[in-house]
């Protein structure tokens, strides 16, 4: 199937990404080559298949609830680029 | 220095006996990647300070006379993708060029425990996404083969640094081929181990039902020490079983009689180049004539991997990058936003490269409403085939030989218009990744342009001993592994 460019801005609205005219061109003419080729899997009869979620056959992993202090919180919060604000990093307003 | 030549085995030799310090052969790399990285663009960061504050201290080890272990001192060469703790770590995107992370990944601290001295860190194709490493914000690595072509991707650096003495050993990620197509343009062993074999904690996800961790050697023996210190259960990753974890580097017994070998027709079709096809297949005669069985198999779903691929990454590579808001970690947008959705807009449009925003694309696409089950779902299920085909193959043979890559190093700039033309150079990686089974890539010849050639040996899940014993068996039979480039 092809993609057209307003469907192009419908995804990058869904993605959260800024994209200039130009990138919107470019994506809708490649992101079109790509979809036609991955349509080559309506060849395959899935009826009755059930799809993959895990390759080795785990299931339900679980462990203690317990608090464990693994790295210094100031350090994590000092990757953030905003300000912070008793430990907790400011962002813009919502609205 | 003769740096060519050695292994972990003569590292660990070397330093007992005194034959070279440690200082004396951390340098030797440090100088040798001053001399030609400006050429190779391998590393991206090189930690020389920390390297030798970290073989000074093994110096003093030795002289107290403490008795060393396997790896310590081993020069090692870290993905830019692994979390290096105080050391940037960037995964060569535009909007992580100045992260620094508070904690190390499962597998470096592993490695770092057992005495390994980083250099530095590799270049990578962002968020290890791509074949050529053509995708990194710091520029393309060249292949040591041939300054004019890729070295691969996404691992391209790290495959690079060893195959130019620029590291011993260095660290990878294999999602859709990433450490063994590498590793076959370059001429080194690589390998990819089962889902779930090597903790992924600390390593940037990319697509979490198909990603794993692995290394590049000089020799296969390399590989199986590394691995051994890096395998095993991890509570930090749920998908590590509590398998046991043998000693690999004692099951290369070098010997491959009766073992029987599937070679699947599907891989030798159209699109292979003539001279990838003529190693191969001497290869696995090579192989035959030590003593295994050979034995044409199929694996029909093959022609269907690379469209399960590039629905269910991207799909999973969307959700894992929607966690790179700008918020936690990452760079601020140049420009002022007006609210907090604004903030994420400009900020994801300016901090992600153009092949992550089209794999971005491409997945929130597959997984919007009313594309799910014809994307996605339909891509899982196609999967399940191609891992029954595995699972039918695995009860005749005991390891497949293949391809790694249906052509040798490529022009840079070649493939860089045509995202697809790039995704067709997976095919022959992605079947092995989507069963989540290990792979090793050998080198077993060169195209008659001088281009190295890799083969690949497939293994059932967490076999990775066998695929080694096999792989080791031929690196020792034949000159391939001791080839280097003329630089």
């Amino acid at each position: 199937m092809s993609i057209s460019k307003d469907q192009v801005q419908h995804i990058a609205q869904l993605a959260r990404l800024k994209l200039t005219d130009s990138e919107m061109d470019k994506f809708s003419t490649q992101l079109s080559a790509i979809f036609e080729y991955v349509d080559l899997l309506n060849e395959v009869d899935t009826e009755g298949v059930e799809p993959t979620s895990q390759v080795t056959g785990l299931e339900n992993v679980t462990r203690e609830d317990e608090v464990i202090q693994f790295c210094d919180p100031v350090a994590l919060l000092s990757c953030s680029p905003l300000p912070i604000e008793k430990n907790q990093i400011k962002v813009k307003s919502v609205f | 220095m003769d740096l060519s030549n050695l292994t972990i085995a003569r590292v660990h030799q070397g330093l007992k006996a005194k034959d070279f310090s440690s200082v004396e052969l951390t340098t030797a790399y440090l100088d040798r990647i001053d001399q030609r990285n400006d050429a190779l663009n391998a590393y991206v960061t090189v930690t020389r300070e920390e390297a030798l504050v970290q073989a000074r201290e093994l110096d003093k080890k030795i002289v107290q006379g403490f008795e060393l272990v396997a790896l310590e001192g081993v020069p090692l060469a870290i993905k830019d993708l692994f979390n290096t703790k105080e050391i940037k770590t960037t995964c060569c995107s535009p909007g992580l060029k100045n992260f620094v992370p508070p904690y190390d990944a499962t597998s470096v601290a592993r490695l770092k425990k057992a005495g390994m001295i980083v250099l530095g860190k590799t270049n990578l194709d962002e968020f290890a996404c791509g074949a050529s490493t053509e995708h990194s914000c710091f520029g393309v690595t060249k292949n040591p083969w041939d300054l004019e072509r890729v070295a691969g991707g996404s691992s391209g650096g790290s495959a690079a640094a060893v195959a130019a003495d620029l590291a011993l050993v260095a660290l990878g990620t294999d999602t859709g081929g990433s450490i063994r197509q590498p590793a076959s343009l370059c001429s080194v062993p690589g390998l990819k181990v089962t889902y779930g074999r090597v903790s992924r904690f600390g390593v940037t996800a990319m697509a979490s039902s198909w990603d794993t961790i692995g290394s590049f050697g000089k020799t296969v023996e390399d590989l199986a020490l590394v691995l051994g210190a890096m395998a095993g259960h991890d509570p930090y990753d749920a998908t590590t079983p509590d398998a046991e974890v043998p000693d690999y580097a004692s099951l290369l017994t070098g010997d491959v009689k009766g073992l029987r070998i599937g070679v699947p027709k599907e891989y030798f079709g159209d699109g292979l180049e003539e001279d990838v096809k003529e190693s191969v297949m001497a290869a696995i005669k090579q192989l035959e004539f030590m003593g295994a069985t050979i034995q044409e198999i199929s694996l029909p779903m093959t022609k269907y991997a690379i469209a399960v691929y590039y629905v269910s990454m991207p799909a999973e590579l969307s959700t894992n990058l929607a966690r790179f808001d700008g918020v936690r970690f990452g760079s601020l947008p140049s420009e002022a936003p007006e609210d907090l959705i604004d903030y994420y807009f400009k900020q994801r449009g300016e901090a992600f490269g153009d092949e992550i925003k089209r794999r971005i694309m491409i997945g929130t696409h597959v997984l919007s409403a009313g594309y799910f089950d014809a994307y996605y779902l339909k891509a899982q299920k196609v999967r399940t085939k191609i891992i029954q085909d595995f699972n039918c193959a695995f009860k005749e043979v005991d390891v497949i030989c293949a391809p790694v890559s249906p052509f040798p190093a490529f022009k840079i700039g070649e493939k860089a218009n045509d995202p697809l033309a790039m995704y067709l150079a997976d095919a022959m990686t992605i079947p092995a990744s989507a069963a989540g089974i290990p792979s090793l890539s050998v080198p077993c010849g060169f195209s008659k342009t001088g281009l190295p050639i890799g083969m690949q040996i497939m293994g059932p899940q967490f076999e990775e001993g066998r695929i080694l014993r096999v792989g080791d068996a031929f690196e020792k039979a034949t000159e391939w592994g001791n080839q280097r480039p003329r630089l």
